[in-house]
C-alpha cells in the first residue's frame, strides 16, 4: 500500500506536526513540502480547495485535509506498523473525544494568549491551564496517553508543546509550574525520535510568533 | 427453528447491553445518535433532557462539556455526536454500515462531517435565524454558498451522501430536513427546489425513510418552540433593529 506520499506544509504548524509524527512512528517515507503561506501554490489550492489550508496529504494524487483525519487515514492504510488508535471501540472514542478536546481548546486559547494582553489573555491562560489540567487527569499514571505506547491524543497533543516557550513568553507564565505531569509527558514523548525530530525549536517558534506579532501589529 | 431464532435474539440483546441516549426532542446532534440506533436495529432507552435545567446524570456522563448528546453503554458515557456516532459504528458494524469501507472514502466522510460542524460553517444558517438588517442578507448569501457546495460537490448524483443507502453523512446533514420550519418562522426560502433540486430531492428521501420519519421532531411543536427562541435571542441581543 505504498504509492507515492506527499505533505504539504509549514514548519511551525502543529497540525502538519501532527501526521510527521504519525508517519515517522510508522517508518512511512514521503515528500515534505514546505508552503509559504503567504504566497500559496497551485498544488495546494488545487488539492484544499474548500479551506486552502496545510496539511495536506496528498497519497497516490488524491489529497486527504484536516490533520485529525489525516492521522486516522494513516493509522488505518498502514495498521500493522505502530498501531496508534487503540482497537476497542470504547477506547477509540474515549481517545476520539479527548482529541476533539485538544482540537476545540488548545490552539485558540494558545493563539489568544500571544495575541492578546490584559484581562483578555489573563481569561485565556487560566483556561488553558485549565484544559492542560483535565488532560493531565486523563493521562493519570499512564506513560503516554496510549498506554504503552503513543497513540492518537499524543500525537494530537504533543506538537503544541513547541509553542510554550512562545506561549510562556507572550503571557509571563510557567508552564510546568502548573503542570508538572504534563511536561513530564512532554519529557517522554520528546525521547522518541518521531517526535523530536517532527517538532522544531521553541526558541525558533518563539521568533516566529515575535514577527507575526510585528506583522499584524500587536504589541 | 424456534429454539434457533430465539438464540439469536437472546445473543443479539446481551450484545446490544444496555443503551442509554441523553438527548433533547429538537437537537439534530441528538436525533444523529437515535438514527443511527434505530438504523442497526439497537434498542436504546432515549432520556429527554431540559437543556435550562441539567439533569444530574447529563452532568456526571459529561462532566468536560455537560453537553446532549451523550450515549451511555453498559454504564459508560461517550459524548461529542461525531465520535458517537463512529463508536456505534463500530461496535454494531454488521446492521447497516454507516461508513464505507475503503481509508480514503472514509477520510472523506469524516472531511465533510467536520467541515459542517464547524463552527464558522454552522453560523451563517444561525444567523439566518435570528439575525436582522446587513448581517441577516450577509448570512442569506452564506448560506446559499454553503447548500451550493453541498449540493453540487458533496451530494452530486447520488440519492443519499451515502450513496444508495443513508450513510454518517446522511445523519450529520439531518438538519437540513425540518429547516423548513426555520424558513416558516423567518418567511425566507433559501432551501427551495427551483435552487437546490438534488438537496431537495434528498430531503423527501430522507424524510420517508421509516427510522428517519419516526424520528423527526413535531411539526408544529418546532414551530411554537422556535418562535418563542427566536423573539427571546431578539429580545436580548443589542443587535435588533426593533425591540
Amino acid at each position: 500500500m505504498a504509492g507515492k506520499l506527499v505533505l504539504l506544509d509549514f514548519w511551525p504548524s502543529p497540525f502538519g506536526m501532527r501526521s510527521r509524527i504519525a508517519l515517522a512512528e510508522k517508518g512511512i517515507p514521503y515528500e515534505y513540502k514546505e508552503e509559504d503561506l503567504r504566497n500559496k501554490s497551485d498544488l495546494l489550492l488545487q488539492m484544499n480547495p474548500v479551506h486552502k489550508k496545510i496539511p495536506v496529504l496528498i497519497h497516490n494524487g488524491k489529497p486527504v485535509c484536516e490533520s485529525v483525519i489525516q492521522v486516522q487515514y494513516i493509522d488505518e492504510v498502514w495498521h500493522d506498523k505502530a498501531p496508534l488508535i487503540p482497537s476497542d471501540p470504547y477506547q477509540r472514542a474515549v481517545a476520539r473525544f479527548w482529541v476533539d478536546f485538544v482540537d476545540k481548546k488548545i490552539y485558540d486559547l494558545g493563539s489568544k494568549i500571544w495575541k492578546t494582553k490584559g484581562e483578555e489573555q489573563a481569561n485565556a491562560k487560566k483556561e488553558f491551564i485549565e484544559c492542560l489540567k483535565l488532560l493531565e487527569g486523563e493521562l493519570g499514571d499512564k506513560t503516554y496517553f496510549g498506554g504503552e505506547s503513543l497513540g492518537y491524543v499524543d500525537v494530537a497533543l504533543v506538537p503544541f508543546y513547541s509553542w510554550f516557550y512562545a506561549y510562556e513568553k507572550c503571557g509571563d507564565f510557567s508552564i510546568e509550574a502548573e503542570c508538572p505531569k504534563m511536561i513530564a509527558w512532554v519529557k517522554r514523548c520528546m525521547q522518541k525520535e518521531s517526535v523530536a525530530k517532527s517538532l522544531p525549536d521553541q526558541e525558533k517558534v518563539y521568533e516566529f510568533v515575535l514577527q507575526l506579532k510585528k506583522l499584524f501589529g500587536i504589541e | 427453528m424456534a429454539g434457533k431464532q430465539k438464540h439469536t435474539r437472546l445473543k443479539n440483546q446481551l450484545k446490544m447491553g444496555e443503551v442509554k441516549v441523553l438527548g433533547s426532542w429538537s437537537s439534530p446532534y441528538g436525533l444523529r445518535v437515535q438514527w443511527a440506533l434505530g438504523l442497526k436495529s439497537v434498542e436504546y432507552e432515549y432520556i429527554d433532557e431540559d437543556l435550562l435545567n441539567k439533569s444530574e446524570m447529563l452532568l456526571k456522563y459529561n462532566p468536560v462539556h455537560k453537553k446532549i448528546p451523550v450515549l451511555v453503554h453498559n454504564g459508560k458515557a461517550i459524548s461529542e455526536s461525531a465520535v458517537i456516532l463512529e463508536y456505534i459504528e463500530e461496535t454494531w458494524p454488521q446492521q447497516h454500515p454507516l461508513l464505507p469501507k475503503d481509508p480514503y472514502e472514509r477520510a472523506m466522510v469524516r472531511f465533510w462531517i467536520n467541515f459542517l460542524d464547524n463552527k464558522d460553517k454552522v453560523a451563517p444558517f444561525i444567523t439566518f435565524f435570528i439575525g436582522v438588517g446587513e448581517e441577516h442578507k450577509k448570512a442569506v448569501k452564506e448560506a446559499k454558498e454553503l447548500l451550493k457546495l453541498y449540493e453540487e460537490q458533496v451530494l452530486g448524483e447520488k440519492k443519499y451522501f451515502g450513496g444508495e443507502e443513508i450513510g454518517m453523512l446522511d445523519l450529520a446533514m439531518g438538519w437540513m430536513a425540518y429547516f423548513g420550519v426555520i424558513e416558516e418562522i423567518v418567511d425566507v426560502k433559501i432551501l427551495d427546489a427551483e435552487t437546490f433540486p438534488r438537496l431537495h430531492a434528498w430531503i423527501q428521501n430522507f424524510r420517508a425513510h421509516p427510522v428517519i420519519k419516526n424520528n423527526l421532531p413535531d411539526h408544529d411543536r418546532l414551530l411554537q418552540n422556535y418562535t418563542e427562541k427566536r423573539q427571546r435571542f431578539r429580545a436580548n441581543s443589542p443587535h435588533t433593529e426593533n425591540a
